[in-house]
C-alpha cells in the first residue's frame, strides 16, 4: 500500500464514499446501481452526493428487484463497464444470489475466457445495530463457496477505502460486504489520494507467540480487544483476512505453525461457517504444529434474534478470551 | 396477416370523493353500524400508528413502518374479510392486522424488538409481517390452494407495495394463481413511493392494476383514500375468489410518513406533494359524510378517539409490563426437537 501523505479522519461510510467517488472520476467505465442510491445516497448514504456529481446515468436508483440489480449488473460488466451494484442489506442477497451463483461465478470458465465479469455486489452485512429482521445476517460463506466470486470484507474505514478500490479494478466478481456496525462506529486517518491494498492478502494486526486469532469484519475489533485484555497471560497473534475469498492460506499456515494454535471468530452461524473451511486448512497444512484442538467462537446455529436479545447471539469479549484461556490451557 | 389479439382496460373506482360526496349508485350495501365500525377502526389504526411513532422517538422502541394516509387501504379491505379468510400483510399492514384479530400489544411487541409479536395468537388467520418486499404474495397463493385443495370456502387476500409489483415474487404469484385459479385477492398499495424511488420510475406502465392482464387475472385500480370503493372492491374480488377467479386490486393513496422511522423524506421528495394528499385524508373524508348523513356528532368524534387512545395505552402498558425471553427460547424454536449441537450451545451461552 503506497502511503499518502495527506490523510483526513473518516467514517467507513465517509471512506467508501471516497473510494466510489475517485473510482468513478478516473474510469467512466465505473457505475452505480441499487435501490435508493441515487438522490437519496444510498439508506446508510455511503452514495451520498454522488447523483449530484455524476448524475442519474451512473448513479441509478432502481426499481426493487434484486435479481435484476445483480443480473443486469452481469451484462453491464460483460459489455465493457465497471457496475458497482449496491443491495440494500444482506438479507435482500438471496434473490441477487441466484445470478451471483448461476453466471457471476461461472462465466469466465464457461465461456473459456471470452467473456468476464468485473463487477461488484456491495452490501450491509452483518448485526449490532437493533435493526429489523432480515437485516443482521452474516451470509458471507453462500458465497466463499461459490467457486469464481471473491469476498472481501474489510474492518476499518482504510481498509474499507483500498480495498474497494481493488474490488472495482479486479477482473473478476467481488462481493463486497460491510460490517454496518463500523459504518459510523469510530473514525480513521485514511488518504486522500487513491490507494488499494490487495485482495487476496491477510494482515496481521497484532503480533504474538502463543495463539492465533482469525477475523474479519467487525469482529476484528471484538478479538483486539480481547487478545489486549489477555496481554499479561497470553501472547495472542491477531490476524485480519480481509478476503475470504481467495483466502490467504499462507500467512495463515505460517501462523499457525509460529504459534500452534488458532481460534476463528466470526458472526455467522457456526455450521458450516467459514470457520470450518478455516480450521481444516490448519488441519491439512500445519497439522504436526498443533498444541490444542482448532476452535471456533461464533452465532448460534439458530436465526438471528430480534433486537431485544440479539446481544445473546453474537461473539462478544467474554466469550473468545474464555475460549482464547481455555485453548492454551489444552 | 396482422391483427388485434387482445385489448385491454382498466376500471378505475371511486365512491365517495375527497369532499365525502358519495355515489350512492355505487355505495356498497353498508349499515350506517358497518360504516361506524369502519371508521372507528380507521380512528384506532391512526392512533395506534401515532403512539408507536411517538414511542420509537422516545427510544421505547425500535424501527417502525408507519400507515399514515393508507387507513382506507387496509380497513376497507379487512372489513370485507371473513372469519375463514386469510390475510398475508406487509409490514405495513399495522391497520388491518388489528381489524383481523391481533391485539395491539401484539403488534407492538413485536415493533420493540421481541418474537412474541409474531406470534399470531390462535384462530387469528393472518401470518406474520414479511420484510423481504414481496416474499408474501407467493405464501399467499399456497394458502389459498391449499384451502382450494381441502375444499374450504376461504380466500386469501395478501398486501404488497408498489416497489413489490417489480419483484419476480409477485409476477410469479400472479402466474401460479392464474394457472392453478387459486381464491386470491391480491391488494397492491400503491403509495406513490419506494422508499426514495416515485411510483413514476418503478415502472413504465401506466397502472399496477393492469399487471393482472398479463396473467389472465382480474385488475382493478380504485381511489385508496375512499374506504368504500376498497371494501367495495375486494367485497366482490372475494366472490370471484371463492370461484376460483384471482383478482389484482390497485390501491393509489399516499404515504404520509417517512418510509420508516430510519428513513428522512425530505431528502428525496416535495413537501408540496404531502400537502397536497393531505387534503385527500381519507378519515376526513369518511366523517364529513357521516356528518352529512348524520351518523356522526362531535361527541361520537370525540368518544372515539378517546376509546382508541385509552385501549392503544392499555395496550402498551400491557406490552411493556411483559416478562423478558428467557435465553432459551432463543434456541426451543428453531426445529420441532432441539437437536444435541443447540442444546450444547445453550449450555455454552448460559456458563
Ligand atoms: C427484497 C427486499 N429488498 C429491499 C428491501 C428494503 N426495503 C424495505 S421497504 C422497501 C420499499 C418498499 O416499497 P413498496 O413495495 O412500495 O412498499 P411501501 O414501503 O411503500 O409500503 C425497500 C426497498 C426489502 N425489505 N426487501
Ligand atoms: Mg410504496
Amino acid at each position: 500500500m503506497a502511503v499518502a501523505k495527506v490523510t483526513t479522519a473518516v467514517t467507513m461510510v465517509q471512506a467508501l464514499n471516497l473510494a466510489l467517488r475517485q473510482e468513478m472520476e478516473k474510469d467512466p467505465s465505473v457505475m452505480i446501481l441499487g435501490e435508493d442510491v441515487g438522490k437519496n445516497g444510498g439508506v446508510f448514504r455511503v452514495t451520498d452526493g454522488l447523483y449530484d456529481i455524476f448524475g442519474e446515468e451512473r448513479v441509478i436508483s432502481t426499481p426493487l428487484a434484486e435479481t435484476a440489480v445483480a443480473g443486469a449488473a452481469i451484462g453491464l460488466a460483460i459489455n465493457g463497464m465497471k457496475p458497482v451494484a449496491e443491495i440494500q442489506f444482506e438479507g435482500f442477497m438471496p434473490p441477487a444470489f441466484d445470478q451471483m451463483f448461476s453466471h457471476a461465478a461461472k462465466m469466465r470458465n464457461r465461456s473459456r475466457g471470452r467473456f468476464t465479469v468485473p463487477m461488484v455486489l456491495r452490501a450491509p452485512y452483518g448485526g449490532g445495530v437493533r435493526a429489523l429482521e432480515h437485516h443482521s445476517e452474516s451470509p458471507e460463506a453462500y458465497f466463499i463457496h461459490t467457486p469464481g466470486l471473491k469476498v472481501v470484507i474489510p474492518s476499518s474505514p482504510q481498509e474499507a477505502k483500498g480495498l474497494l478500490i481493488s474490488a472495482i479494478r479486479d477482473p473478476d466478481p467481488v462481493v463486497f460486504l460491510e460490517p454496518k456496525r463500523l459504518y459510523r462506529a469510530f473514525k480513521e486517518e485514511v488518504p486522500e489520494d487513491e490507494y488499494t491494498i490487495p485482495l487476496g492478502k491477510a494482515n496481521v494486526v497484532k503480533e504474538g507467540k502463543e495463539i492465533t486469532v482469525l477475523a474479519w469484519g467487525a469482529m476484528l475489533k471484538v478479538s483486539l480487544e480481547a487478545a489486549n485484555r489477555l496481554k499479561d497471560t497470553i501472547s495472542v497473534e491477531v490476524i485480519d483476512l480481509r478476503t475470504l475469498a481467495p483466502v490467504d492460506e499462507e500467512a495463515i499456515v505460517k501462523s499457525v505453525k509460529k504459534t500452534g494454535r488458532a481460534v476463528i471468530v466470526h458472526e455467522a452461524p457456526k455450521n458450516c461457517g467459514f470457520g470450518a473451511e478455516l480450521s481444516s486448512i490448519i488441519m491439512e497444512k500445519a497439522f504436526l504444529s498443533l498444541k490444542a484442538p482448532v476452535k471456533r467462537v461464533a452465532g448460534w446455529d439458530t436465526p438471528i434474534p430480534l433486537p431485544k436479545y440479539e446481544d445473546y447471539y453474537y461473539p462478544n469479549v467474554d466469550r473468545i478470551m474464555k475460549e482464547l484461556q481455555r485453548t492454551v490451557a489444552f | 396477416m396482422r391483427k388485434v389479439l387482445h385489448n385491454f382496460s382498466i376500471e378505475y373506482l371511486q365512491v365517495l370523493d375527497e369532499n365525502g360526496v358519495c355515489d350512492e349508485s355505487l355505495k356498497p350495501p353498508l349499515s350506517d353500524d358497518d360504516v361506524k365500525k369502519m371508521y372507528e377502526a380507521m380512528v384506532f389504526a391512526r392512533v395506534f400508528d401515532e403512539t408507536l411513532l411517538k414511542l420509537q422517538r422516545e427510544g421505547r422502541m425500535y424501527t417502525f413502518a408507519s400507515l399514515r394516509g393508507q387507513e382506507a387501504s387496509q380497513i376497507g379491505p379487512a372489513y370485507a374479510l371473513s372469519a375463514d379468510d386469510w390475510l398475508v400483510p406487509s409490514y405495513r399492514e399495522s391497520g388491518a392486522n388489528l381489524l383481523k384479530g391481533t391485539p395491539p400489544e401484539v403488534l407492538y411487541v413485536y415493533f420493540a424488538g421481541d418474537e412474541r409479536g409474531n406470534s399470531i395468537p390462535s384462530p387469528v388467520k393472518h401470518l406474520p409481517v414479511a420484510v423481504p418486499v414481496g416474499t408474501q404474495t407467493l405464501h399467499a397463493v399456497g394458502i389459498a390452494w391449499a384451502a382450494k385443495m381441502r375444499g374450504e370456502k376461504s380466500a386469501v387476500l395478501s398486501f404488497c407495495g408498489d416497489g413489490a409489483t417489480s419483484k419476480g415474487d409477485f409476477h410469479e404469484a400472479l402466474n401460479f394463481a392464474g394457472v392453478y385459479k387459486t381464491p386470491n385477492v391480491f391488494m397492491v398499495i400503491n403509495n406513490g413511493w419506494a422508499i426514495s424511488l416515485p411510483r413514476s420510475k418503478q415502472t413504465a406502465a401506466e397502472t399496477l392494476a393492469q399487471k393482472a392482464i398479463a396473467y389472465g387475472l382480474r385488475g382493478i385500480q380504485v381511489d385508496g383514500n375512499d374506504v368504500f370503493a376498497t371494501y367495495s372492491a375486494v367485497k366482490e374480488a372475494l366472490e370471484f375468489a371463492y370461484r376460483g377467479v384471482p383478482s389484482v386490486i390497485e390501491c393509489v393513496t399516499y404515504r404520509m410518513s417517512d418510509h420508516t422511522t430510519s428513513d428522512d423524506a425530505k431528502k428525496y421528495r416535495d413537501p408540496e406533494e404531502v400537502e397536497l394528499w393531505r387534503k385527500r385524508d381519507p378519515i376526513d373524508r369518511l366523517k364529513k359524510y357521516m356528518y352529512a348523513k348524520g351518523i356522526m356528532n362531535k361527541e361520537y368524534e370525540e368518544k372515539v378517539q378517546q376509546n382508541s387512545e385509552k385501549r392503544i395505552s392499555e395496550a402498551v402498558k400491557k406490552a411493556e409490563a411483559i416478562q423478558e425471553q428467557e435465553p432459551i427460547d432463543l434456541f426451543k424454536y428453531v426445529y420441532a426437537d432441539m437437536p444435541l449441537r443447540l442444546k450444547e450451545q445453550y449450555e455454552e451461552l448460559m456458563s
